[in-house]
């Protein structure tokens, strides 16, 4: 074990790399070391720099600082492609091949066995069917890769990386899409590719997968390493405790629960066994004005998927959601915000900002979806509206009418703040409101939550940084494996407590 | 505060709304400028207009009165792309509705204007299916339309019988060819409807749903605008205008032509939304820059018409002059444009 630790026997190093991207620093003085012959998983939440480092160390993204070594020397690959010509092949959770090519064109491209320029198809083929031999895989290689299921895309993809005489192979969340079965036969491959010296990295959010084949865990938070671990030695309470950040341990500023004592004065909310089919098993809450409910769990834990079910952004199949005791229809969006509910998506690109669209636009936009299109905001009061929320959230922006995509992340999740606040709800669910945005926003964005709350608003926040769910929340549920597994209040609420729940 | 207010005014005088607006204009405008004065250079009548009984005549007036329909469609097509969107079927709904047009002249009784709401409603109808495929069974637009492209000529040569159907009536003969105070009534049609789909968008915050539908539709959904009903709008509205261009195209003609009516019209329109400056990436559309997109390309229709040019020529000059103009329309480009002559003024 301490060979293998040993920055010297490595095949991949990785020295004070860091990243920075508008207004967030993704990497910062990040350390790492793959040694041959290992299955090392790289571990962190969304946001905590995996995928970055990945795109360091393979050349998608160009670093700012340290040094990648690869085999003895420095390298600096420009692409991905020159990574793996170097030896460093990646496999994406996404396959990237081409579906509508045949399994062996898709094997064997860049590749193939040419003859006076053409390609010689018999051997092509033959090569193909031998790669993926090796994975013990028996498939008519002639076929389109997009008529086969994921798994075995997966399985191409990951043979087709292997193929390259990679040293280094790297498994970016592979078994997202693979059933128990498949994740079986991947984990006996990687311990062959093991077996034959190969170093492998592996990101993956399951624990028990880490658990099951890996030798080794480097952890990764906020952008930096947490720590290099031993995975026999490391126990699983200890792994999320790093994961979520525990060693900054109760010394955040806990808030006095029982002080402010909320009788459930204001506006009162219930959910009553929302769920659904292999979304979400049914989850009850109640929440009331001037509360912060914090919901934690780690990444696929459901978080997500409970706050777009009370928001109707999906459907659910079974259970209710009562305000004031009335039961409130939730079939889309727009009746939970004719309700009085909003919701501050986790993904701000895809589900939060209409990046062409103005920054004053972007703010009213909730506000006039409630209004509907008959009923326009006048254009002074829109300009009002965007400069007080400009300044109020501190957007840094030349002028209201930037377009928003232009803007910082954290900028844009203003602006998404922004828009809700303005829209006046009674209840805002805050899904990774801090989410990869920089440390000056952090803070804002913490005192905003605080000061809703005292203006009587309910709120849900679901963050997988448990040091801010400690700090602001008055209950805090426990989600995992897509169930709510545990409810805390006042005292209970620490971060072990919180941990102890996750882990269980 | 008064630092804040200082902000704001200086915000208001580095930023001014106006000169973004004139940035978005500069380019089509001074495209549509340099045609006009090229045309008035080869043909010397080009900038006389006469009043001949009571009526405007003149190469000006002529690319207006032949721009009418074109606009109509286009306009139509720039809100559809606004939403992200394509119709491609503004061809065949033109087709559909000049033949309904025609046929319901020729075999009832019914009175013009009744004729003219049917002939509208056939549009919206049209429309309609677009919106549905589109908004509700996820159908690529491109594709969505196609089958409406395709299908809508079929549809038009059912209900013509195949065959060219002739009318007459002085109802129809004025919007095809009559004037209103020496104005052409289509051009007068025209430019009501796209005034009032111009109120209906901006006045409105149509508008604005329509254009963040387009930017990101899922966002727009969780910010609680319909984005399906927002898209099946355009669809309607697309087909409503190609309608109105429909009965304009047959009463022009006095009659309906299944195969040719309209034909396509659908790469004008487009043509027209991008030179105006709109990305077919949806999210932003400019009507009154749309509108200005059609007359170059009428303009240059005209003018090479004027110019005597062989005719083998004409879509190759076309070609030539559109590819110019959108090349000057790149953002790229205009930047470099308003260096060049910020550089020159310093």
């Amino acid at each position: 074990m301490a060979a293998m630790t040993q920055s010297t026997s490595a095949i991949l190093s990785v020295r004070g790399v860091g990243k920075v991207f508008p207004g967030v620093k993704a990497l910062q003085n990040v350390d790492f070391d793959l040694v041959p012959g290992e299955i090392h998983a790289l571990l962190g939440e969304n946001g905590a720099g995996k995928s970055t480092l990945i795109k360091v160390i393979t050349g998608v993204h160009p670093r700012d600082a340290g040094r990648v070594i690869f085999n003895g020397t420095d390298i600096h690959p420009q692409h991905p492609g020159e990574a793996q010509n170097m030896g460093i092949s990646t496999v994406y959770q996404e396959v990237n091949l081409v579906p509508t090519l045949s399994v062996a064109e898709n094997l064997m491209l860049e590749r193939q066995n040419l003859k006076w320029g053409f390609i010689n198809w018999k051997p092509t083929i033959a090569a193909a069917r031998d790669a993926l031999a090796t994975l013990g895989l028996d498939i008519d290689v002639e076929r389109p890769l997009g008529s086969y299921s994921v798994a075995i895309q997966q399985l191409v993809a990951i043979a087709r990386a292997v193929a390259l005489d990679a040293r280094v192979l790297i498994l970016d969340e592979p078994t997202a899409s693979l059933d128990a079965e498949e994740i079986k036969s991947l984990f006996q491959i990687m311990r062959d590719l093991r077996g034959r010296g190969m170093g492998i990295i592996f990101v993956t959010h399951f624990l028990d997968q880490v658990y099951a084949v890996t030798d080794r865990i480097t952890v990764l938070r906020n952008g930096q390493r947490v720590g290099t671990f031993v995975t026999a030695d490391l126990a699983r309470i200890d792994l999320i405790g790093h994961m979520l950040g525990r060693e900054l341990a109760e010394v955040s500023s806990h808030r006095h629960h029982d002080e402010r004592g909320f009788t459930g004065k204001g506006n009162q909310i219930q959910i009553k066994n929302l769920g659904r089919k292999r979304m979400l098993h049914p989850v009850s809450l109640e929440l009331s004005g001037g509360e912060i409910v914090g919901l934690a769990g780690l990444l696929g834990s459901g978080r997500t998927e409970l706050a777009e079910l009370i928001f109707g952004a999906q459907k659910a199949d079974s259970g209710l959601v009562f305000i004031n005791g009335e039961p409130v229809m939730l079939r889309s969006p727009q009746h939970a915000i004719r309700s009085g509910f909003a919701l501050c998506p986790e993904d701000r690109k895809q589900d939060g900002i209409v990046a062409e669209l103005s920054v004053r636009e972007n703010i009213i936009l909730a506000l006039q979806g409630r209004r509907g299109w008959l009923r326009p905001i006048p254009g002074a009061e829109q300009q009002k509206i965007a400069d007080d929320m400009i300044r109020a959230l501190g957007i840094a922006t030349p002028d209201r009418e930037k377009p928003v995509g232009q803007l910082s992340g954290g900028n844009q999740q203003k602006v998404i703040l922004a828009r809700w606040l303005v829209a006046k709800p009674l209840f805002l669910i805050l899904d990774e409101p801090t989410r990869g945005i920089d440390v000056g926003a952090h803070a804002d964005i913490i005192k905003l939550i605080k000061e809703l709350c005292d203006e009587g608003l309910a709120l849900l926040v679901a963050s997988s940084e448990l040091e801010e769910i400690v700090a602001f929340a008055d209950r805090v549920v426990v989600m995992r494996d897509r169930e709510k597994v545990s409810e805390l209040v006042g005292a209970e609420i620490t971060q072990s407590r919180i941990i102890e729940a996750i882990a269980r | 505060m008064t630092g804040l207010e200082d902000r704001k005014n200086q915000r208001k005088t580095t930023m001014p709304f106006s000169v973004k607006l004139n940035r978005q204009w500069l380019g089509p405008v001074i495209a549509l400028l340099l045609i006009i004065i090229g045309n008035g250079i080869i043909s010397p009548g080009f900038f006389t207009i006469r009043i001949v009984d009571g009526h405007l005549y003149g190469s000006l007036v002529d690319i207006v009165h032949r721009g009418a329909s074109t606009v109509l469609v286009a306009v139509g097509m720039a809100i559809v792309i606004g939403t992200r969107g394509i119709d491609l079927s503004v061809g065949s709904i033109i087709a559909i509705c000049g033949a309904v047009t025609a046929v319901l002249i020729r075999d009832t009784s019914l009175s013009p204007f009744v004729i003219l709401l049917i002939a509208l409603a056939a549009g919206i109808v049209c429309g309609l299916w677009n919106g549905m495929l589109v908004a509700y069974l996820d159908i690529q637009p491109i594709i969505a339309t196609l089958i409406l492209m395709v299908a809508g000529r079929g549809i038009a040569q059912m209900i013509t019988g195949g065959q060219i159907v002739t009318f007459h009536g002085p109802f129809f003969e004025a919007i095809g060819s009559g004037y209103l105070l020496g104005i052409p009534w289509r051009v007068i049609i025209a430019a009501v409807l796209i005034a009032g789909l111009w109120a209906v968008m901006r006045k409105t915050a149509l508008g604005l749903f329509v254009e963040s539908v387009g930017g990101n539709a899922r966002a727009s959904r969780l910010a609680g605008i319909d984005a399906r009903g927002i898209k099946v709008l355009a669809y309607v509205i697309s087909g409503l205008c190609s309608a109105m261009a429909g009965v304009i195209i047959a009463a022009d003609i006095r009659g309906a032509d299944a195969n040719n009516a309209g034909l396509w019209l659908e790469l004008d329109a487009i043509l027209a939304v991008v030179i105006g400056g709109a990305a077919l990436m949806g999210g932003r559309f400019y009507l009154g820059l749309t509108v200005i997109g059609v007359l170059i390309i009428q303009a240059l229709t005209t003018g090479i018409l004027l110019s005597g040019l062989p005719s083998q020529y004409t879509l190759i000059v076309k070609a030539a002059v559109v590819m110019v103009v959108l090349l000057v329309q790149a953002p790229k480009a205009r930047d470099m444009i308003l260096r060049a002559m910020q550089r020159k003024k310093s």
